[in-house]
């Protein structure tokens, strides 16, 4: 069993920099992390992946090295590849590693475990060849694999950053089908200032787009009806643009339309969460440090609210002085004149996301698929189905795992979870907050009976030597 | 089981080392991540689904979506957050409902 001051859960920008910020004012820090190295989603195994497909992945990859090499501090134990699987009396948490379980028990808990990719339910999304863009990313970042004649459908930064990518890396996919519409970016204009004062992410993604145009990527836009056809695996994308119909034959599709908070660490110790219509996701509710009503707990980065890597990065700053300051290593005036400028930038870094969140909402198709498109993978329910559960009385998730198992499956609910809140939520003409989402219990990662006893084991056996 | 692999290397390995799939050979990098190194050797499908035998594959490689889940040493594992470890024997996910694990 470890023991430290600060416990964290993601070794991303979020967690890493909490990490740092914290041993540097004196605390102990265990870092968690079910990744074998730190980096988070963004910066996932930059120390490997910079020297060699740097130039592929782009500067800001690049830059995750400086947060990785700040791990490298006396106070930090950054334990690798654990599994949290859970969380007791606030900041007891258990982790396996190789199927071998153990506990570290915190003054304080930081939980900073990121974004998933919303999930884009679409007729045969199921199907082999079908991946998520950020699936491939990490195929390039991890493995240095690419995928050959692909499309990617959907909408966000990350289609083009991905896109940008593997043209770089010599896969130059065959087409970009992006569901946004030339509305949306009307209407994202109403947030033209903040748009212009986060002006370096807006040039970046004109940057971007300049460069897949020369690459020769072709893009379609406000594509609706969007199905992946195959037998046993991917063989072609329909969709519609302009009333016109569209067949691209292509192995792999790769889908994405948005980040949400992975909530799951959060919802499973009971934190209170609320929906945020602009992100259209449940985020969990948070103080000014990141503070949640249990005292000893902490949420920064993605999982807090969408962001991005930097914005992570300075909440996790922010976290880790409010928890010094808690815990007595540094004075009130220390902790607030630290806190001062990130505050600033954070606000800076901020100013964009309302044009993102309206120039790229949520493609509709999916966030309110048709009957017969499954919604839970893991046990196959479609929307339909979904829909017949409300029609015969179900108004909130945790009913619907009566009604069809849904969110019962190994994902619990990662996949499907954000889909049956909308639709039932719509069904029944109840808000998404009134609707509520899967109660999470642990664990929260699938365990055996045999790590879950040696666990309990090791903390009788901590008890006897306590007594 | 094999088909047309969409994956590609980057860089050929300087050596590939030998693991079972579903008592088949397949030649993998030493410490490579099991699901991209299965995907890049033509592994098709990882598993079948315990509900209507449909055929699946990763789908997001980092540990979200349990598509991936192989057996290795009689224990469910996700491939994507496994590393290669040569004479690793792997077996397709049997049809049990994971759900009613623990
Ligand atoms: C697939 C993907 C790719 C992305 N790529 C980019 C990109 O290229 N550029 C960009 O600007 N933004 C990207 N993003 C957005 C990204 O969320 C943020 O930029 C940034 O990574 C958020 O930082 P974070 O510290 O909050 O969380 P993350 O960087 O997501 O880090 C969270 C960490 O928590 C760990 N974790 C989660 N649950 C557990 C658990 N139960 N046990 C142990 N560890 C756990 C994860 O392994 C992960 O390392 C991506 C997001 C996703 C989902
Ligand atoms: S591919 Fe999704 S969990 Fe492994």
């Amino acid at each position: 069993m470890l023991e430290a001051d600060l416990v964290v859960i993601g070794a991303g920008p979020a967690g890493m920099s909490a990490s740092r910020t914290a041993a540097e004012a004196g605390l102990t820090v265990v870092l968690l992390d079910e990744q074998l190295r730190a980096g988070g989603q963004i910066y996932r195994e930059v120390e490997n992946a910079a020297p060699v497909r740097g130039d592929i992945l782009g500067a800001d990859f690049v830059d995750g090295l400086s947060l990785v090499r700040a791990l490298e501090h006396p106070n930090i134990t950054h334990v690798k590849g654990a599994v949290v699987w859970q969380i007791e009396d606030r900041t007891t948490v258990a982790y396996s590693i190789n199927g071998v379980a153990s506990f570290v028990i915190g003054k304080r808990l930081l939980i900073a475990t990121g974004a998933l990719e919303r999930p884009m339910p679409v007729a045969g999304w199921t199907l082999p060849g079908v991946m998520t863009v950020g699936a491939a990313q990490i195929l390039i970042k991890q493995s240095g694999m690419v995928l050959d004649k692909a499309v990617l459908a959907g909408c966000g930064p990350l289609l083009y950053l991905t896109a940008a990518q593997m043209c770089r890396a010599g896969a130059r996919p065959l087409a970009l089908v992006e569901t946004q519409s030339m509305a949306d970016l009307f209407f994202s204009l109403r947030h033209g200032l903040g748009a212009i004062r986060g002006w370096r992410d807006l040039a970046k993604g004109l940057g971007l787009l300049a460069e897949l145009r020369r690459a020769g990527v072709k893009r379609y836009t406000g594509a609706t009806a969007i199905a992946i056809d195959g037998e046993t695996s991917v063989e072609a994308l329909r969709f519609r643009t302009n009333g016109q119909e569209h067949r691209l034959e292509c192995a792999t599709v790769l889908l994405h339309h948005g980040v949400v908070p992975n909530t799951q660490a959060a919802l499973s110790i009971g934190a209170a969460h609320e929906w945020r219509e602009q992100q259209r996701a449940f985020a969990p509710i948070t103080d000014e440090w990141g503070g949640t009503p249990i005292d000893e707990v902490f949420i920064a980065g993605d999982g807090a609210g969408v962001g991005g890597a930097v914005v992570a990065a300075l909440a996790g700053e922010i976290s880790a002085c409010q928890v010094a300051c808690g815990l007595g290593a540094i004075t009130d005036e220390q902790r607030d004149k630290a806190a001062g400028p990130l505050r600033r930038r954070l606000r800076r870094e901020l100013a964009i996301r309302p044009f993102l969140d309206r120039a790229y909402p949520p493609y509709a198709e999916a966030v309110s698929p048709a009957d017969d498109t499954i919604v839970c993978r893991c046990e196959e329910v479609t929307a339909g189905a979904i829909r017949r559960f409300a029609r015969l009385g179900c108004i909130g998730p945790n009913q619907a795992k009566a009604f069809g198992r849904l969110g019962m499956g190994p994902c619990q609910g990662r996949c499907c979870g954000l889909t049956v809140t909308e639709l039932l939520a719509s069904e029944n003409a109840r808000s998404p907050d009134q609707t509520g989402y899967y109660r999470i219990r642990p664990p929260i990662k699938p365990v055996t009976l045999q790590e879950m006893a040696s666990v309990a084991e090791e903390g009788e056996q901590e008890i006897t030597r306590e007594t | 089981m094999k088909t047309a692999s969409s994956v590609r290397r980057l860089q050929t390995p300087e050596q590939l080392v030998s693991i079972q799939f579903a008592g088949a050979e397949v030649k993998v990098r030493e410490g490579g991540n099991l699901a991209a190194e299965l995907l890049a050797a033509g592994v098709s499908p990882f598993r079948e689904t315990p509900v209507s035998g449909a055929p699946r594959n990763p789908y997001c490689m980092m540990g979200a979506c349990f598509d991936c889940l192989v057996e290795i040493d009689g224990v469910a594992r996700q491939a994507c957050m496994t590393e290669v470890v040569a004479g690793m024997t792997i077996s397709r996910h049997s049809a049990v409902r994971e759900s009613d694990n623990a």
